[in-house]
């Protein structure tokens, strides 16, 4: 199986230096880039499958050129080799500009499986992975919390997370598959996987490697933040104090008051 | 004329890309996985086999075994590296990935190709562990005082006697043993390395001590009761385990200074975060001057023995003929360093530093090992001022 996982760069969580640039913008300096969180559930997952069925993982990035360190741990993690689609043009690209950017290097890639985390711990749009997969008009199966594909039947199954348990889809492949932690905790890289992936291929593409034709980035397709400010001050949180019958009843009354129950 | 032999080495100085990817990758398993585990590791006093299998299953174990056997081939700074980091939070971990190498090493300076091949693979691996034999009861700074005898005998070698203070020698599947072979030779002559396989009949653990610390590392007393080894066990040649011995702590001491920068490290980190935390009179006890002047001279300090450290893996690593005075003035200078810097530690956090709620006065018990073993710092100082005066003719 060959299985593309995509994976972006997001200013580390846990480091707390996060703020925002003069343009309103993510300032990408501030903190260090680690691999997205929800990419790397997506990159264990499918690790685990190329271990189980043969084959490879390849690593795509739209990214600054800065970023292949990351794609190193990737590739340190497992991956084969890596793909980083990287272009001055493309800085604040918007969401479609980054599926349609991500879905042109994949039409020169081959692959069963496409990969990722359903949205990133930086944006948080959530919607590149469905944007690509249907310009690639590729089945979309996400949320997913075990893929299981059969490469003989040329299927995938996965469960998706749904509010009442989970679904099973079956598609076909190739197929879009995206992820949360439900995947599972990403492994370690072992010292000998980083050592190896100093030697490994990161290919590097500029727009103008791909055949994005009319639909190349230009000044419209980037985000512009007009303003920004703190969400407001959550509302005080309210204990209910009574007899447990009482206090259910009327918890349940509250929350179905808001169409939540 | 016998002097100070200056020796100078090209090349950056600054780690490597890949040094700081390994050292990275280490330093995040010692924090996520090991530190979570040291205060039990300490209490229980048990060898954490747990903690063995993670270094084995991550190949840190390895580091220290050529390529060709199934190792890493790292450098000594490398090696160096990842003994620091784990050392950082748990000195016996430090100690587990030294102790492997420092078994190993006369194997890798005078072992056969055949002799590298039949056990390297398992120890680089972590399926085997190694512990280095020399020490007795009656001879430890002067270890040519040995007195375990190996009597050949055919195509082997008969081995009696007894080895005392053997880091993981209760736990070790291998052991290189240190016995004399020519009673008669000169001193330094007289002893030749050999490696008993633990399932050997005659072979067997006394006792284990009970120790102020690195507690979870078990600190065997050995026995050899008629132990019959082939002489394919034999490494390097009779009469030559003196200069082997000499030789692999040359290339073992940065591995203790290493495991003692990390300590050290370690105690400055705990004792920074309560200094910014702890409020005393109004401020931050880290606002306090008296305060403040120790966390300086505990990172200073800390910084110095590193670079030394460093500097002499590098040194070692590039055959300087002055390997001994490198390996001697950084295990010196981080073992010294590791104690005092604990020990502010323990002072900062003040009574809190003196309870077992907090790490660091487990860090004081570890620190003090550093400056005893692989030859006390005594023995160090011997090894420098021989150095810089050489033989009196």
């Amino acid at each position: 199986m060959r299985i593309v996982v995509l994976a972006k760069p997001v200013p580390d969580p846990a480091s707390s230096a996060e703020r925002l640039g003069p343009d309103n913008r993510l300032d990408r300096s501030a903190a260090p880039a680690v691999i997205n969180g929800n990419d790397e559930y997506a990159l264990e997952a499918a690790l685990k499958l190329t271990e189980a069925h043969g084959g490879e993982v390849i690593v795509l990035a739209m990214a600054p050129a800065s970023a292949p360190e990351m794609l190193r741990k990737a590739l340190a993690m497992g991956a084969a080799s890596g793909v980083l689609v990287t272009d001055p043009a493309l800085e604040g690209a918007d969401t479609l500009t980054s599926a349609r950017v991500l879905a042109a290097a994949l039409r020169g890639m081959e692959y069963d499986l496409v990969m990722a985390g359903v949205d990133t711990s930086d944006g948080g749009a959530g919607v590149v992975p469905a944007g690509v997969a249907t310009l690639l008009g590729l089945p979309y199966l996400s949320y997913a919390a075990k893929v299981e594909p059969d490469p003989s039947a040329g299927t995938v199954r996965v469960q998706r997370i749904s509010p009442t348990g989970f679904d099973v889809l079956e598609a076909s492949m190739p197929a879009f598959v995206s992820g949360t932690q439900a995947l599972g905790a990403p492994r370690y890289p072992s010292l000998k996987g980083i050592m190896a992936a100093r030697s490994k291929e990161i290919a590097t593409r500029s727009l103008a490697d791909l055949e994005l034709g009319d639909k190349a980035p230009s000044g419209t397709w980037t985000t512009r933040v007009l303003a920004s400010e703190p969400p407001a001050a959550r509302a005080p949180t309210r204990v209910v104090r009574a007899p447990a019958d009482e206090a259910a009843k009327e918890i349940v009354d509250l929350l179905a008051s808001r169409g939540i129950v | 004329m016998p002097g100070v032999t200056v020796t100078t080495t090209a090349g950056p100085y600054r780690l490597t890309e890949e040094q700081e990817d390994l050292r990275l990758a280490v330093r995040v398993l010692a924090d996520e996985r090991v530190a979570p585990r040291a205060a039990e590791i300490d209490r229980s006093g048990e060898f954490p086999q747990d903690i063995k299998d993670l270094l084995a299953a991550h190949d840190i174990l390895g580091l220290p075994f050529p390529a060709a056997h199934g190792g890493l081939g790292a450098d000594l700074l490398t090696t160096c590296l990842a003994i620091e980091q784990l050392s950082r939070a748990c000195a016996t971990t430090g100690l587990i990935l030294a102790v492997q190498s420092l078994g190993a090493l006369p194997l890798r300076f005078a072992g056969t190709d055949e002799q590298q091949q039949r056990w390297f693979p398992d120890l680089a691996s972590g399926r085997k562990l190694i512990a280095f034999a020399l020490t007795e009861s009656e001879a430890g700074s002067d270890a040519a005082a040995a007195r375990t005898r190996a009597v050949r005998d055919g195509d082997d070698y008969v081995i009696n006697g007894s080895k005392r203070f053997i880091s993981q020698g209760s736990v070790a599947d291998l052991i290189t043993v240190f016995a004399i072979t020519d009673p008669e030779a000169p001193r330094h002559r007289r002893l030749s390395c050999f490696v008993v396989e633990k399932e050997t009949a005659g072979f067997k653990v006394e006792r284990v001590e009970h120790k102020m610390g690195i507690r979870g590392s078990p600190t065997a007393e050995l026995s050899f009761h008629d132990v019959r080894v082939p002489a394919a066990n034999r490494v390097g040649d009779e009469g030559q385990g003196f200069q082997l011995a000499m030789r692999t702590l040359d290339r073992s001491r940065p591995g203790i200074a290493a495991q003692a920068v990390g300590i050290a490290q370690g105690a400055l980190e705990v004792a920074t975060r309560y200094a910014g935390e702890r409020r005393q009179f109004g401020k931050r006890i880290g606002d306090h001057q008296m305060v403040a002047a120790m966390l300086a001279d505990m990172d200073a300090q800390t910084e110095a023995a590193r670079q030394l450290l460093y500097k002499a893996c590098v040194e070692i690593e590039a055959g300087s003929s002055d390997a001994g005075r490198w390996s001697a003035v950084c295990k010196l200078v981080a073992g010294d360093t590791a104690m005092r810097v604990t020990t502010d530690a323990v002072q900062v956090l003040g009574g809190y530093g003196y309870i077992d709620e907090f790490p660091v006065e487990r860090m004081m018990r570890d620190a003090k090992i550093t400056q005893l073993y692989e030859g006390t710092q005594q023995i160090q100082r011997l090894v420098i001022a021989r150095s810089l005066l050489g033989k009196d003719d």
